[in-house]
């Protein structure tokens, strides 16, 4: 509803942790409004007005790899609620199963790993700037009320399972296929070059997606190949480099030596050409059909 | 050294005199065109954010000098840097219902409107609230709420009546000032903390209306209220969905449950129409956001711009920009009014550019749909525009296992940030940007998505930050002015349009620039590393202003005097 600034592209931050631990077999509870306080939902059974109809009936989740926590100082639980809501809910949810951009925190693999916050306060203390995660100025102590907080909710979920959230649903051959002919793909990547082991090297199946989409590295493999600009002076000159900044009155570069420049710009003085190599990744999604996004991904998949 | 002092105690008590003899905001105000004041949040109630003010104008605006900067300083300690001095000067004025704030991080940034008022201005970012001289900068009073937590995402600015202020809390209470010292008069609560309600919205004073948005991620309903500026009483509270099966709207959710929990906050100020008495604003997204599956059919009336009778309440007509919406696309942009020609026709018209992508013409008097028209190159959700214009969603488009390519991304083409209108131009002009994101179902179960949970979502591309205006005629792109930086650049600014032919507006690389609306060619620029709020204009002492606000610090411009 609301809108923050996602600075990253990538969502994944302790979300990627959470796919990994994410069972197909649990989901999660519906909840109340209110639900959150401390206690409320020590349960696994929601009011009945929350069910929404033709569910099955409610039942308690089955005994799973989550780790089973002693319950929390209630005052710790309804503090750490108060400064999770001021502060991660926008991004997180106010339930913590994940909001406006911030992934779910009840699944993530370091929120699971995590005993009294001392795993928590490393990520909220340091952020994940490459992520888009700032960092918070919040103490250890008011940390661990979060994640006493965090920590009080279910993690299991009392709904049956209906279908699969399995993110490989592509054909690896008509993948194979698209790449090889009207995906054009191979006009610059090869599987036995730059794309050799791809699929190993990407545990996660969305993260490999969103690769090949947007053309970046993720942080996972290598850097994102940089914008260059040329920019051609009144006299003839021209300078060229990697772009560093650029708008309607400045563009900055650092050239082949390592300098910095800048020039200023005046409407089309001096003349500037910027080269993004990831433009025809850009070009492609206007176009792209999901299906054929998913049939590559399959494909990819199989380049271990 | 003596002498000294007095002189700057009398001094001090001239412009204690000046700003206390006429601090009270004279409501007819609030029915002008924004001139000398900016007294409601778009400046006036049409919500066009155009000033009839051109001594800043195109021949001159090469001109325009830092005329003053003002850091706020948030929080229960010193009321700021630059504060005033001598007999009654403050300190910070605390309120609140708990012993200690809640801590929060970071101090909040101004992202709504600042209200000018005879040479005052009143700027608000969540729990903290200030008078600041419109002349200099210096703070006159601050006051700070301690907060009980809640979603601090942003405050979009005060109400004013009379002399007395109106600002909301994430905490979720509405809090009435005193203008001249900054004095609580009394808070009241809006909507319950614990159901996860948060509010951020300016209110709106219309008359002896004061209009109050609320809102929540989670699955409570949203409302919007009217309160007695006087006394705080609720006058009538119109609730974003049907009541009860068999009331009109209901017919297009499945059950009361799903109904009930329907979300669609309030919080974006809309604009009014004085002589049609209605109110016109846009209600969020449905909840779950992602997933229809539990509320099948067009859940009225959320994601919809809706005309509310300012003196009951009531509705008088909707349209939906976004039936059954699946990806937080609410449809909370400020809508602007207009009085002006359609198919060779004088109307009174009705603009909004929505969150999903599409700019809608409307009869304001009757809701009557006139134009449907995409203003954004990316937009791959919609399958058609049905009879009624509004687009059909493509339910391929859904979030699912192995990911649905969707542009907008869930922020949309515009968000909160407000566009404007220059009726010397005709052009409606608004900040888009163009993202496209893969949108997964995380969670196995579709019938157990909550709030805005269950998915994952991730940007894989984005296509340009733009200003765009838009020919409101022919729905026809006039001009594209290309946002052009290295990275994703900054948030989408608010548009500001002036009669010095002057469109208003901070670009992706945090510069505030001047250009001209008639092209989008770029006339003046400062950098100010972050342009947080739309821009505003003011006239005082023969000088006119140009007010912008990036972070927590305010910067007014002028021509060197």
């Amino acid at each position: 509803m609301h809108r923050v600034k996602i600075v990253s592209f990538v969502l994944l931050g302790l979300g990627a942790a959470a796919l990994v631990a994410e069972q197909p077999s649990l989901s999660a509870p519906v909840q109340e409004p209110g639900a959150n306080e401390p206690g409320a939902n020590q349960t696994t059974s929601p009011p009945p007005q929350a069910q929404p109809p033709g569910l099955p009936p409610a039942r308690v989740a089955p005994p799973s790899a989550y780790p089973v926590r002693p319950p929390a100082d209630p005052a710790d639980v309804m503090r750490g609620r108060q400064i999770f809501s001021a502060n991660c809910s926008f991004c997180h949810g106010s339930d913590a199963r994940g909001g406006e951009g911030g992934p779910n925190l009840i699944r993530s693999q370091l929120v699971l790993d995590d005993k009294k916050g001392e795993l928590i306060a490393t990520v909220v203390q340091n952020g994940r700037p490459d992520k888009g995660m700032p960092k918070f100025d919040l103490t250890t102590e008011e940390i661990s009320t979060i994640a006493a907080f965090i920590h009080s909710m279910p993690v299991g979920g009392r709904a049956a399972t209906t279908g699969t959230v399995d993110p490989l649903v592509g054909d690896a051959k008509a993948g194979e296929a698209y790449f090889n002919g009207p995906g054009k793909c191979f006009t610059c990547h090869s599987v036995t070059g730059d794309l050799a082991g791809i699929g190993a090297k990407y545990v996660d199946v969305r993260a490999l997606q969103g690769a090949m989409l947007s053309g970046e590295g993720r942080g996972e493999l290598s850097e994102a190949p940089r914008k260059t600009v040329t920019v051609t002076l009144r006299t003839g000159q021209t300078v060229e480099g990697t772009l560093d900044q650029i708008d309607d009155f400045i563009v900055s570069l650092t050239d082949a030596n390592g300098v910095y420049r800048s020039f200023p710009r005046q409407g089309d003085f001096p003349k500037v050409v910027v080269k993004d190599p990831l433009q025809p990744h850009l070009d492609m999604l206007r176009t792209l059909k999901d299906e054929d996004i998913h049939n590559l991904t399959a494909y990819l998949v199989t380049l271990k | 050294m003596k002498m000294a002092r007095n002189i700057v105690l009398a001094i001090s008590f001239i412009g204690l005199a000046g700003a206390v003899s006429a601090q009270g905001l004279d409501p007819v105000l609030l029915t002008k065109p924004a001139t000398d004041s900016w007294p409601t949040y778009s400046g006036d109630y049409s919500g066009r954010r155009f000033s009839s003010l051109k001594q800043i104008n195109q021949t001159n605006v090469k001109d325009l000098g830092l005329a003053w900067v003002s850091h706020l300083a948030p929080g229960p300690g010193p009321t700021g840097p630059f504060v005033r001095h001598g007999p009654g000067n403050p300190a910070t004025i605390i309120g609140g219902e708990i012993e200690e704030a809640v801590p929060v991080r970071g101090a909040g940034h101004i992202s709504g409107a600042v209200l000018q008022v005879n040479g005052i201005l009143y700027v608000s970012i969540p729990d903290n609230a200030w008078a600041v001289d419109a002349r200099n900068g210096m703070v006159l009073w601050h006051y700070f709420w301690k907060t009980k937590g809640g979603t601090h995402i942003g405050n979009r600015g005060m109400g004013m009546y009379k002399d007395w202020l109106y600002f909301e809390t994430p905490d979720d209470y509405l809090v009435s000032l005193e203008a001249k010292t900054g004095k609580e008069r009394w808070h009241k609560v809006i909507s319950d903390f614990n159901e996860q309600y948060f509010s951020t919205i300016a209110p709106i004073v219309i008359g002896n209306h004061l209009l109050v948005g609320t809102a929540d991620d989670l699955d409570s309903p949203g409302f919007l209220q009217s309160f007695d500026p006087e006394t705080g009483d609720l006058q009538w509270k119109w609730y974003s969905e049907p009541e009860k099966m068999g009331d009109p709207g209901s017919q297009t959710w499945p059950n009361l449950d799903a109904m009930r929990h329907g979300g669609a906050g309030t919080w974006v100020p809309g604009s009014y129409d004085p002589n049609l008495h209605l109110y016109y604003f846009g209600t969020a997204n449905p909840t779950p956001a992602f997933s229809g599956v539990t509320r099948e059919g067009d859940d009225l009336y959320t994601s919809s711009i809706v005309a509310l009778n300012v003196d009951t309440g009531k509705l008088a007509w909707y349209f939906q920009p976004s039936p059954h919406d699946t990806h937080d696309w609410d449809a909370a942009q400020t809508p602007i009014i207009v009085d002006g020609e359609f198919k060779g026709k004088p109307r009174k018209l009705l603009l909004d550019a929505s969150r999903n992508g599409y700019f809608f013409v409307l009869d304001r008097v009757t809701g009557e749909h006139l134009l449907t028209v995409p203003y954004a190159d990316s937009l791959n959700w919609a399958t058609g525009i049905d009879k009624l214009g509004r687009p059909v969603r493509d339910p391929e488009k859904d979030a699912s296992p192995g990911g649905a390519l969707v542009s907008p991304d869930s922020d949309g083409i515009v968000n909160w940030q407000p566009p404007t209108y220059d009726p010397q131009t005709g052009l409606f002009y608004v900040a888009t940007d163009e993202v496209y994101s893969v949108f997964y179902r995380t969670e196995p179960n579709v019938r157990a998505l909550q709030g805005l949970n269950g998915i994952q979502e991730q940007r894989v591309g984005q296509m340009g930050k733009y200003i765009t205006a838009i020919d409101y005629k022919t729905g026809k792109i006039a001009w594209r002015h290309l946002q052009v930086s290295v990275g994703e650049g900054e948030s989408n600014t608010g548009l500001t349009t002036t009669a010095g032919k002057l469109l208003f507006g901070g670009d992706a690389n945090g510069n505030l620039v001047a250009y001209d609306p008639v092209n989008g060619k770029p006339l003046w620029h400062t950098h100010l590393g972050q342009v947080s709020n739309a821009v505003e204009t003011y006239m005082l002492d023969g000088h006119q202003y140009i007010l912008a606000a990036s972070g927590d610090t305010l910067y007014a411009f002028a021509l060197n005097f």
